[in-house]
Order: structure tokens, then C-alpha cells, then sequence
């Protein structure tokens, strides 16, 4: 550009500034002391000399960026002073001027309303760089408005330009507050590491070696430990370096920038950082390729992203246990027999449970009337659902007329809707419907149950009251009964008595007689007499006998325990019937066994039967044999005596009627053989005293079996 | 007749029938006598007390169910009287329930026989009871 201006400089037009004219301006600017009289000067002498009629200069600020007035030629100073213009857009005329190095021309409109019509006025401008010394970079610029009798001699304006820069370079060379080349290149360096310290991130220029060359403040509080560090920041610095370097290293053989995670311990705190390393290539001298590190405080980051998928698992989590519940509700909803429904603010059912739905839905299979069924049913709960509505939080019941859709069966239904706030705010309905036809049928069928079973109550009572009545009869009976029994007993012993008067006197006469007290009797008399005798004995024992029976039914027998052997027992009775025996043909064994342990029993009864049983079994034998045996058993401890005869035997109808008082008159041979009379009977009631029995076997023609068993040892009562 | 209670040096016992029915009271009589015993009779209660005290017998044969006082009441006033306490009485009955026995053992009776007897047997409950409760001492 210098060279520009000396090359238009020697060009210059000598009809339009002749060498005076030029002169001129050199002295004019060599006088002015300072920028603004310079920038006057040149205008001043372009008026007279280049045909303008309104000029401009302004300098280029520090910044590069803009314009500042400095001097006008044609317009007022105080608006000189005020303009400013922007030059950040490189796409601009006046950006052109700056960068370039020639004139140019464009409208005034290019440079805004104030500086552009307001100041220079419209129509077309002339700009002209001007550099100062020896610089290639444009310090100022001429803004030129053509005078209108003719063009701008542009020549002259070239030539002024270069003059008006060489002055310039001068003024800034003698310390007038414009930045000298050195000066200049030490302040952007220092604006440079302004940057570098502004920014918070730690950036590092490392050599080869990994030796740090620059570090800014967030690098050093990392990486860099003062003499007088404590302890424990000297050891977290020197862990960072190693981790530091073993995170560059593997990076150096690659040439593009790389980026990677770097844990750090802040030296501070001790707490841990996460960094992201961004390294990058850098050559520092010729050969010699450095790296830039940039490193970023991602630990907030990790951690925000730790609490970000925290958080979504909690989200998943809920919205799963949402899910379950729903699930659960749903379950809940459709096991409960009672139709259930959900309906929104705008009466819409958001949720209901199958027995809901049938009587609230159409089925696919559904008719034309159990499709209007539903429509009704439908109308009726909309109804019933706005008064909920009005009601607000307090339940509202009532009475719903439904129709079953699939039968057309009357439904009474009692609904119950409850009004509740949902999460999102609006209000929902919840309707229980409670089938009343149902409970009509338990309450119908829990009535019946309640009739059959008072009838049931009733039946008993009549029942318990029959058998109450029947139980005092039988009370009565079995009192008349025991009356009967003792009036008979009474009846008895009276009658014992009536015979037995007459008796006495009988018995009392014969003996007398057969004593001789009347006198000396015949051998015939005697005999005949001792048979009345016999007989009178006879009668006296039947009647006895009676009397046994009426006592032992009485319970007016007494029974004496006494300890006796069986064996001794039935000898005794032998030696009775010795004589009886002897006059029989009859053979008679008797096998009792003095090994039989002593009895313990009333042996004057035992012996009452057994003389009974044997008496019995003689008289009824014509031939033949009669064996009398007693057996032990010790298992049960008890006694059995059998008495076995050969004799006319028993027919089955007789064998119980033997038995009984008075009840064998059908016996055959009671009319021929006295005695039999009422010997069992009295003996059966005795076995029974002595808490046994006796047992028969027979038939006729083929003998009779009676056992008596009873136990070895009666208990003393 | 060895065993007769008759002896040379004591007077023969006096024995006092109660019955009330004639041939049973009789023929007693009879046989006592016959066997050598002093004899008196009563058909009722009022008369047995009154034979009883008039003549103080050795041994009363006393049955029991008798018209105007029964034989046991009658007991029961002679074994209360001084003058006739000492006095045996058999009771002699037709009633064989051992209820009756019981009875007139309670009313005062030694011993009880039941009708109908054998008139020796009668003779041999005599001989016992004055053997062992003779007030005279004959038959010790």
C-alpha cells in the first residue's frame, strides 16, 4: 500500500495540484500538531484543489470494528465527533475500503441515515484509505462528496491520502497515544491469555515431552502445586500429572484431536472429577508438534446423568406399580358379584366389571330388545349419575328400575355413586349397583327356611310333649305296676297264710294220730295215715315255694355270701337224693372236681337249684342215666354246673314256658309227677339273685340239658 | 318219754297257746298235754294278756295275727309288764316273709316258727328256749 501511494504519488495530476499546491499541503500537515488538524488540513486542501464540496476522515478504532469520526470539511464539528461507523460486516463497501488498498466509490446510502444523508447528504461517495507509515493495515478513511460543477479528481485525492498517512505514521511514531507495532503485539498477547485465563475451563499447551508451557488458572489449580502447598494438595497434583500424561500419551501418536474421560481428584476438597480430555495437535516450532488440552468438568454432568436414569427407573418403577394396582383393581373389580362402574366428569364409563357390563352393554349376541333393554338402563343410570353429580362427595343412593337385557326380567337394583377426585383433578364416579332382586330371593328363600324350621320347632314340641306325656303313663304304669306287683306279693303271702292255717291243723292231727296220742293205730291205719302226712308235707312245700316267688319278686330275699367248696356242696345233695337214687334203676355220675377254687355265693341258694336241677332231672328220667358235672372257668372266672338226663326231653314251644310261674300246665307229666311245680321257675329268679342264669338244651324223646352258670365270686352288695 | 319235761321235783312248765283258729290251737294243746305240759289257751290278744297275767305261764306260744289285738302288740305289753316280762314267747305264724320275723322279733318275740309245724318240732322250740331262759330253773 505504501508503495501504492508513492506509485500514485509520482503519478500525480499536474494540472489539477500543481508542485505550489502540493507544497502547500505538506506544510499545512507538517504544522498540524495532532490527528484532527491533519484530517482538517487534507480536507481543507482537497476543497481547494480536488473538487469536493463535503469531506470526512474518521480512524479506525482499536478495535477494528468501527469507524470514529476525527474531522469534517462541510459539516458541523459536534457532528463529526459523533460518528460512529460499524465496519464488523465484511460484506460492506466501507469494509472493502479498509481491507483494500484503492478508492472507491458508492452511495451515501451505504453508510446509514446519519452519517450517510444526514452528514455528507445523498448521492454518490468517494472513500480513500490512508495508511499510516509504514503499515499495511488501513488507519483512517477519506469519505468525499463530489462538488457539483464537476468530478472529484481522484488523483489528487490518492496523493493527499498518502501524504495524510505518511503525517500520520509520524504523529503515532512520537508517542501521540496510537500503539506502536511492539506495543501492540504484547497487548493482544495479553488479551490472548485474558482469553485463555477467562475461560473456566483448565486449558494446557503441553511440548513432546509433556512438559506444560502454558496452563491457565483452572489448568494450574489441577495440575500445579505452590512451594508452600500443603501436604495433601501436593499429593493429589502429582497423582493428576501421572493421570494426566498416562491420558495423553497414548494420544501422541495420533494427529487429530481426541477426546476421552480423565478421572482427577480435586486438590481442594479431595472429591472426585470426572474430566473430558480434548486434546489437540499444535505446532510450537518448526518440527516440534506440541498438543492443547482442554479439559472439561463433566463430574455435574455425570452425576445429572445419574440421577437422570435414577429417576427414570423410578418412573418405571411407579408406573409399573401403577400398572400392578390397576391390575389388582381390575381383578378386585371382576371377582365382586355386584355390577361396578367408573364413569368420568362427561358421564362416560372409564372402567366397569363384567356384571356391569351386561347389563349396561350390548353382546354380540344381543336382539333388537335386549339392545333397547340396555339403551333404558343407560338412560336410567345418566339420570341417577347427574344427580350424583349434584350431590358433590356425599354418596348418593337410590332405587334404579333396571331391566336384565337377555331375559327382560325386572331388575330392582339399589345404586350407590360415590364422587371422587382423580389425580389429574377431575371427578369421577364410582357406582356400585346392588342387586335388590337377589336379596329379594334370599330374603324369600330365608323365610321359607325360617316357616319349615318353626314348623320343624313346632313338631318337636308336639313330640317332646307326646313322649313327656307317654313318659309320665309309663311313670304311672310302672308305678301301678310295682303297686300291682306288691299287692300281689301281699296277695300272696295272705293267701300262704289262709293255706297254711289249715295246713297246720292238718300236719298237727296226722302227727298226733301217727304219734299214738289218740291211741295205738293199725299198721294199715298207719300207713294211710302217713301218706295224708305226705301229702300234707307236699302242699306245705308247693306253698313255700309260692311264697319263694312272691318273695324273691318282692326283692325280699335275703342273700348270705358265704365261702364254700362246690364239691362239698353237691355231696350234700346226693346224700339227699341217696335213697330216691337207690329205688331208680337210673345210673347216676357226678363229676365235680374238688380243683374248683372255693366259691364265694349264698350256697344255701346254689344248693336250692342244684337239688331243683337234679330232683328235676329224676323225676322226669323212666331210664337211662342222669350225670351231674361242674366245670371251672377261669378266663371268666365262672361256675357252670350241667345236670344231663335221658329223660322224656322238652319240646322247643315248653322251653320257655318251663320257666315261668304257673305256666307250665302244658307240661306232660306235671299231672302225673307232682313236684316239678314251680322249681325252675323259682330257680331261674335265683340264679338271677346270684347273678347267673340257667340254660336248657332239649328235645323230645331225647333227654334235657339245664346249666347253671354263675360267677365264682359274687360281689357282696 | 325220756326226754319229757316232766320231773318228780318241779312242777311241769305252763305253756300259753295263742290262736285264734280252734284246730290249730287244739290239737297243740292236745300234744302238749299229751307230752306232759300244763296247757292254757287264748283265741284273741285281749285274752292272751289277761290269761297271761292271771297265770303267770312259763312259755307263751303266741300267734301273731289275731281278732281284737294282734299277737304282736299283745307282745310288745307283756314284755313292758313288770309281772310278765321274764316270760318267753315263741311266735308261731303262718306268715313266712322274713319281714314278719322281723317284726316280731322287734315287739319282743325269743323266736319265731312257721306254720304249719310239725307239733314235735313245736315241742323241741319249747325245750330250747325254757332250757335257756327258765325263770324257775326246771330245765337248765
Amino acid at each position: 500500500m505504501v508503495e501504492a501511494a508513492r506509485t500514485s504519488l509520482s503519478r500525480g495530476r499536474p494540472e489539477g495540484t500543481d508542485a505550489t499546491a502540493r507544497l502547500d499541503l505538506v506544510d499545512r500537515l507538517r504544522a498540524a500538531p495532532d490527528i484532527g488538524a491533519c484530517g482538517s488540513g487534507a480536507l481543507q486542501w482537497l476543497a481547494a484543489h480536488a473538487g469536493i464540496e463535503r469531506g470526512l476522515f474518521a480512524r479506525v478504532d482499536d478495535t477494528e470494528r468501527e469507524l470514529v469520526g476525527v474531522a469534517g470539511y462541510g459539516v458541523p464539528d459536534d457532528a463529526v465527533a459523533s460518528v460512529r461507523l460499524d465496519c464488523r460486516d465484511y460484506d460492506t463497501p466501507l469494509s472493502w475500503v479498509i481491507t483494500g488498498k484503492d478508492l472507491a466509490s458508492f452511495d451515501a446510502a451505504e453508510l446509514g441515515k446519519r452519517a450517510g444523508d444526514m452528514l455528507l447528504g445523498p448521492g454518490p461517495i468517494t472513500a480513500a484509505p490512508v495508511f499510516p507509515g509504514d503499515e499495511t493495515q488501513a488507519g483512517g478513511v477519506l469519505l468525499l462528496t463530489p462538488a457539483d460543477d464537476g468530478g472529484i479528481d481522484e488523483d489528487a485525492v490518492e496523493w493527499a491520502a498518502s501524504v495524510l498517512g505518511m503525517r500520520l505514521g509520524q504523529l503515532m511514531q512520537g508517542g501521540d497515544g496510537r500503539p506502536t507495532w511492539g506495543e501492540r503485539l504484547k497487548r493482544e498477547r495479553a488479551w490472548l491469555y485474558g482469553v485463555i485465563e477467562a475461560v473456566t475451563d483448565p486449558i494446557l499447551l503441553t511440548d513432546p515431552e509433556g512438559r506444560i508451557l502454558i496452563a491457565n488458572r483452572g489448568a494450574e489449580d489441577l495440575l500445579v502445586a505452590e512451594a508452600d502447598a500443603s501436604e495433601g494438595r501436593r499429593h493429589a497434583v502429582a497423582l493428576n500429572n501421572l493421570m494426566f500424561s498416562a491420558s495423553l500419551a497414548p494420544l501422541s501418536q495420533l494427529d487429530d484431536a481426541r477426546r476421552r474421560e480423565l478421572l482427577l481428584v480435586d486438590p481442594v476438597d479431595g472429591s472426585d472429577l470426572l474430566l473430558e480430555l480434548i486434546s489437540t495437535p499444535l505446532q510450537i516450532r518448526s518440527g516440534e508438534m506440541g498438543k492443547v488440552a482442554i479439559l472439561r468438568n463433566v463430574t455435574d454432568l455425570n452425576r445429572a446423568f445419574d440421577e437422570l436414569q435414577t429417576n427414570y427407573k423410578k418412573l418405571h418403577k411407579t408406573e409399573a406399580e401403577a400398572r400392578g394396582e390397576r391390575d389388582r383393581l381390575d381383578l378386585i373389580l371382576n371377582s365382586v358379584a355386584d355390577p361396578i362402574l367408573v364413569t368420568n366428569a362427561e358421564g362416560e364409563v372409564v372402567l366397569m366389571n363384567p356384571p356391569a357390563a351386561r347389563i349396561l352393554t350390548v353382546g354380540d349376541e344381543s336382539d333388537h330388545a335386549a339392545e333397547r333393554r340396555v339403551r333404558a338402563n343407560d338412560a336410567m343410570l345418566s339420570s341417577f349419575l347427574s344427580n350424583v353429580y349434584t350431590r358433590a362427595k356425599q354418596p348418593w343412593r337410590a332405587e334404579l328400575k333396571l331391566t336384565d337385557p337377555e331375559s327382560g326380567a325386572e331388575l330392582p337394583i339399589e345404586a350407590i355413586g360415590t364422587t371422587y377426585a382423580e389425580a389429574s383433578g377431575e371427578s369421577a364416579v364410582v357406582t356400585v349397583l346392588h342387586d335388590r332382586s337377589e336379596a329379594a330371593e334370599k330374603a324369600r328363600l330365608y323365610e321359607q327356611v325360617f316357616r319349615h324350621s318353626a314348623e320343624l320347632e313346632e313338631k318337636v314340641r308336639e313330640a317332646t310333649a307326646e313322649l313327656a306325656e307317654q313318659n309320665e303313663l309309663l311313670r304311672r304304669q310302672a308305678l301301678e305296676l310295682e303297686r300291682a306287683s306288691a299287692m300281689k306279693s301281699q296277695f300272696l303271702a295272705n293267701v300262704s297264710h289262709e293255706l297254711r292255717t289249715p295246713l297246720n291243723a292238718m300236719l298237727g292231727y296226722t302227727s298226733l294220730l301217727l304219734e299214738s296220742v289218740y291211741g295205738e293205730l293199725t299198721p294199715q291205719q298207719h300207713d294211710k295215715l302217713s301218706r295224708v302226712a305226705a301229702n300234707a308235707n307236699h302242699l306245705t312245700t308247693i306253698i313255700t315255694d309260692v311264697l319263694d316267688i312272691a318273695k324273691i319278686e318282692a326283692g325280699k330275699i335275703p342273700v348270705t355270701i358265704e365261702e364254700f367248696r362246690l364239691s362239698d356242696l353237691v355231696e350234700a345233695v346226693l346224700a339227699e337224693f341217696e335213697p330216691l337214687v337207690a329205688d331208680s334203676d337210673l345210673e347216676v355220675c357226678v363229676d365235680v372236681s374238688r380243683e374248683i377254687p372255693p366259691l364265694r355265693s349264698d350256697p344255701g341258694k346254689v344248693k336250692q337249684i342244684v337239688i331243683n336241677l337234679f330232683s328235676n332231672a329224676l323225676k322226669f328220667t323212666a331210664d337211662g342215666s342222669v350225670s351231674l358235672a361242674a366245670r371251672h372257668d377261669e378266663t371268666r372266672d365262672l361256675v357252670t354246673i350241667e345236670v344231663v338226663d335221658t329223660g322224656i326231653g322238652i319240646s322247643a314251644d315248653n322251653q320257655k314256658a318251663v320257666f315261668e310261674a304257673f305256666g307250665h300246665s302244658a307240661h306232660p307229666l306235671t299231672t302225673d309227677k307232682s313236684g316239678a311245680g314251680l322249681g325252675l321257675s323259682i330257680s331261674r329268679r335265683l340264679a338271677e339273685v346270684l347273678g347267673g342264669k340257667i340254660e336248657l338244651e332239649s328235645a323230645p324223646g331225647e333227654g334235657s340239658t339245664f346249666k347253671l352258670t354263675i360267677p365264682r365270686r359274687l360281689p357282696s352288695s | 318219754m325220756a326226754d319229757t319235761p316232766q320231773d318228780k321235783t318241779a312242777p311241769t312248765p305252763m305253756v300259753l297257746i295263742v290262736d285264734d283258729a280252734r284246730d290249730g290251737r287244739e290239737s297243740c294243746a292236745d300234744y302238749l298235754s299229751f307230752r306232759g305240759y300244763r296247757v292254757a289257751t287264748a283265741e284273741d290278744g285281749e285274752e292272751a294278756l289277761d290269761r297271761a297275767f292271771e297265770l303267770r305261764p312259763d312259755i307263751i306260744l303266741m300267734d301273731l295275727r289275731l281278732p281284737k289285738m294282734d299277737g304282736l302288740e299283745a307282745t310288745e305289753i307283756l314284755k313292758k309288764d313288770e309281772r310278765t316280762r321274764a316270760i318267753p314267747i315263741i311266735a308261731v305264724t303262718a306268715h313266712a316273709l322274713p319281714t314278719t320275723h322281723e317284726d316280731a322279733i322287734a315287739a319282743g318275740c325269743n323266736s319265731v316258727i312257721t306254720k304249719p309245724c310239725a307239733p314235735r318240732e313245736l315241742e323241741a322250740a319249747i325245750r330250747d328256749e325254757l332250757g335257756t331262759g327258765s325263770v324257775d330253773g326246771n330245765g337248765a
